[in-house]
């Protein structure tokens, strides 16, 4: 991270946790043991194949791009050997056509500097690149074979099926997993010994759980709460910090639903909208609670189910929540107590 | 001036409804520094109040000085360029902007304006308040790709930049950008915590206020802070001294609404349906938000039906409130909610009383 450092020598202190304890090192980077295995192994021969790196926001993707890109060129080298680009800059078919081709046809050397192995190529990092248009992934395919010899692609992206096949057939895919409760325990751990901080086990069960393998929303949980806690830490602190919604919360409104009275499950979604709670997360806490139900039956469940999916969606396009919520209420309602439900036009 | 903004809290201690999240906030800016922050919350619960006294907070009375700009951004975006027209509030220290007002430009607003701003930071030699403050308002209205691009910029000019984004539900604020925000729900006021609100308000005043009163004010206000503050002062004008069973005026649009739902049920025909548009058309022209008119409705209609017929009538609303978010034209939705509805009602009627 040379660059943002120097950017900002004043405010060393205050830069968030997610920054400051970004693994440097590719042999750091926690339980992505292939994508390691492969890195390391680029670092002694110097040769690596175009890159894709996918998987679920946290999981380290982004940081192993720009630390192989530190590890092969060093400092000095780095600002002429590496283009990063993501979906804050433009990305549209023109600069692949003009700024991104320009730094691909140079042609480069390799001389050691510095301990730096420095092989003959540079990398070009496309950051969330599942945000890229179709056409400028389409001019990207001829681009990527022209210069192959002196340039190499990193994709990233959260879903590899919005990178067209083309693409993703030129390059070597690895999926990133999402890390596993006692990783991320580890390298919480860590960052409370760097920090100063002082989690007991309960905290640190529930900020694994609640961030659901995605390191960087624990450590911005973490310092979240250290900011506004102090250094003695919570379960509560870190739920209350995290968004998460109360479990009375969602069991009420559940058992209004259970009820069979329309104008209690009133009530309640009007009260959650109320408190401010985000009706997409109460969506998903109610369906963990559905889901684990023991005395809802298959049938039952899966009816409910498909409301959920069909007010996400809904949601998603930017309908009012109140009104969602209180169909997902009246719906479910109605499955619970087996009325007929019959809708159609 | 209204009392709304006669008797907004200043400061941080001051504060009277918040007051556990504003000891948090004094807490987390006592060391001259912030995290990114995503205010939260139904309107009317005192969001922006909050915001404004944090930013009083962190940088002391100058924060209060501000301008209005009305700025012209040249964009380049490829081939030609764009003007972009936004309106700015802004201060030494801040900047307050609505993106969404740039419409489907925002992602422009969004990329350049933030880069340009973090790169113009203020000089301090001592390092202290080394950033600037970006509030960005109605961030729920900001297109995917602005929020896409906010991500990376957010995490880029950490240094240099504070977000403050403020949205009424952080449902549609996608999840890279709350990830990287602390988030702080606002919830509303409990009708307690609006009656002391009144009563203050009444005492620095100089004002009797019967406690009946101000419970009935409070109730009426739906939990809506900014609400009660407008109705106490109409209240004021239109009768002083105040009596319990004093009538509150119910918003007018309000009770045009609860008209149009009488009359959805005393009659379904066509020519009825017919005047019903007349009158939403009345509702529309006087700019009140059609997924207000339709949530309204809704609430009119829920409270004069039997409970068989409730399930199915919040489904349709539901449906097409969706559907007017998706189409262009939202008489038509509102439109077809009514004739859904009498069609609904009447089969109900005919299959009870034959």
């Amino acid at each position: 991270m040379g660059r943002e450092i120097a950017m900002a020598p004043l405010m060393q202190s205050s830069q968030p946790w997610v920054e400051k304890y970004r693994p440097k090192q590719v042999k750091d980077v926690a339980h992505q043991d292939e994508v390691v295995r492969v890195l390391t192994n680029t670092l002694e021969t110097s040769n690596c194949p175009h890159m894709l790196f996918y998987g679920p926001p946290g999981t380290g993707k982004t940081t192993t791009a720009l630390a192989i890109a530190h590890q092969l060129f060093g400092p000095e080298l780095y600002k002429s050997r590496v283009l990063e680009l993501n979906a804050s800059d433009d990305r549209g078919i023109n600069v692949v056509r003009t700024k991104i081709k320009n730094f691909a046809a140079v042609a480069v050397g390799s001389n050691r500097q510095g301990g730096y192995p420095c092989p003959p190529f540079k990398i070009i990092i496309l950051d969330e690149a599942d945000s890229m248009t179709q056409d400028a992934q389409n001019a990207l395919r001829r681009t990527m074979e022209t210069y192959s010899k002196v340039t190499r692609f990193f994709f990233i992206c959260n879903y590899i099926s919005r990178i067209i096949e083309p693409l993703a057939s030129r390059c070597a895919k690895f999926r990133f997993k999402p890390l596993t409760e006692e990783i991320m325990g580890s390298r919480i751990l860590h960052i409370c010994k760097g920090e100063d901080l002082n989690l007991d086990s309960e905290a640190l069960s529930t900020l694994s759980s609640i961030s659901q393998g995605d390191m960087r929303r624990a450590i911005t949980y973490l310092q979240s709460a250290a900011r506004l806690f102090g250094s003695s830490i919570s379960a509560k602190d870190l739920i209350s910090v995290s968004g998460v919604i109360p479990n009375e919360v969602v069991q009420a409104i559940f058992s209004a639903c259970r009820s069979g009275n329309f104008d209690l499950a009133n009530k309640e979604v009007n009260n959650v909208v109320a408190e401010g709670y985000p009706v997409s997360q109460m969506l998903s806490q109610l369906y963990d609670i559905v889901v684990d139900a023991d005395d809802i039956s298959d049938e039952q469940k899966a009816r409910i189910c498909k409301k959920f999916a069909e007010a996400d969606k809904s949601l998603v396009d930017g309908a009012d929540e109140y009104l969602q919520l209180l169909n997902v209420a009246s719906s479910a309602m109605q499955v619970l107590s087996n009325m007929p439900q019959d809708m159609a036009f | 001036m209204l009392w709304v903004d006669k008797y907004r809290p200043k400061t941080l201690d001051k504060v009277i409804v918040h007051q556990d999240v504003a000891q948090n906030l004094q807490k987390l800016v006592s060391e001259g520094d912030c995290p990114h922050l995503l205010f939260y919350g139904p309107s009317g619960s005192g969001k922006k109040t909050l915001i404004m006294a944090l930013l009083r907070q962190i940088f002391g009375p100058s924060a209060d000085k501000v301008k209005v700009e009305n700025k012209i951004w040249k964009v380049d975006a490829g081939k030609r360029t764009i003007d972009v027209e936004l309106t700015t509030l802004s201060s030494t220290h801040h900047v307050e902007l609505n993106p969404s007002d740039a419409g489907f430009q925002d992602r422009y607003v969004v990329q350049e304006i933030i880069k340009e701003m973090a790169k113009n930071r203020p000089i301090d030699t001592k390092g202290k308040k080394g950033f600037k403050v970006l509030v960005l308002n109605e961030v729920d209205k900001l297109s995917r790709e602005a929020q896409h691009s906010l991500r990376r910029t957010m995490e880029k000019y950490s240094a240099s930049c504070r977000l403050i984004l403020c949205s009424n539900s952080s449902s549609k604020v996608t999840e890279a950008v709350r990830s990287r925000c602390l988030n702080v729900r606002i919830n509303a006021p409990m009708e307690e915590e609006i009656v002391n609100v009144l009563e203050f308000i009444a005492k620095k005043e100089g004002l009797q206020l019967p406690q009946g009163f101000a419970a009935c004010i409070a109730e009426k206000s739906n939990r809506n802070l900014r609400r009660a503050v407008l109705t106490f002062e109409t209240c004021r004008v239109q009768q002083y001294p105040f009596t319990n069973n004093q009538a509150i005026p119910p918003m007018d649009w309000e009770q045009y609404v609860s008209e149009i739902a009488s009359d959805i049920m005393k009659e379904q025909s066509p020519k009825r349906l017919f005047e019903v548009r007349g009158k939403l058309y009345e509702l529309l022209t006087n700019c009140i938000p059609p997924e207000i008119i339709l949530k309204r409705l809704l609430f009119e209609l829920l409270k004069k039906l039997d409970s068989e017929l409730k399930h199915e009538v919040s489904h349709w609303a539901a449906h097409y409130e969706h559907r007017m978010r998706l189409g262009q034209k939202a008489i038509f939705h509102l439109e077809a909610f009514v004739a859904k509805f009498m069609s609904i009602y009447k089969s109900f009627l005919i299959s009870t009383f034959g």
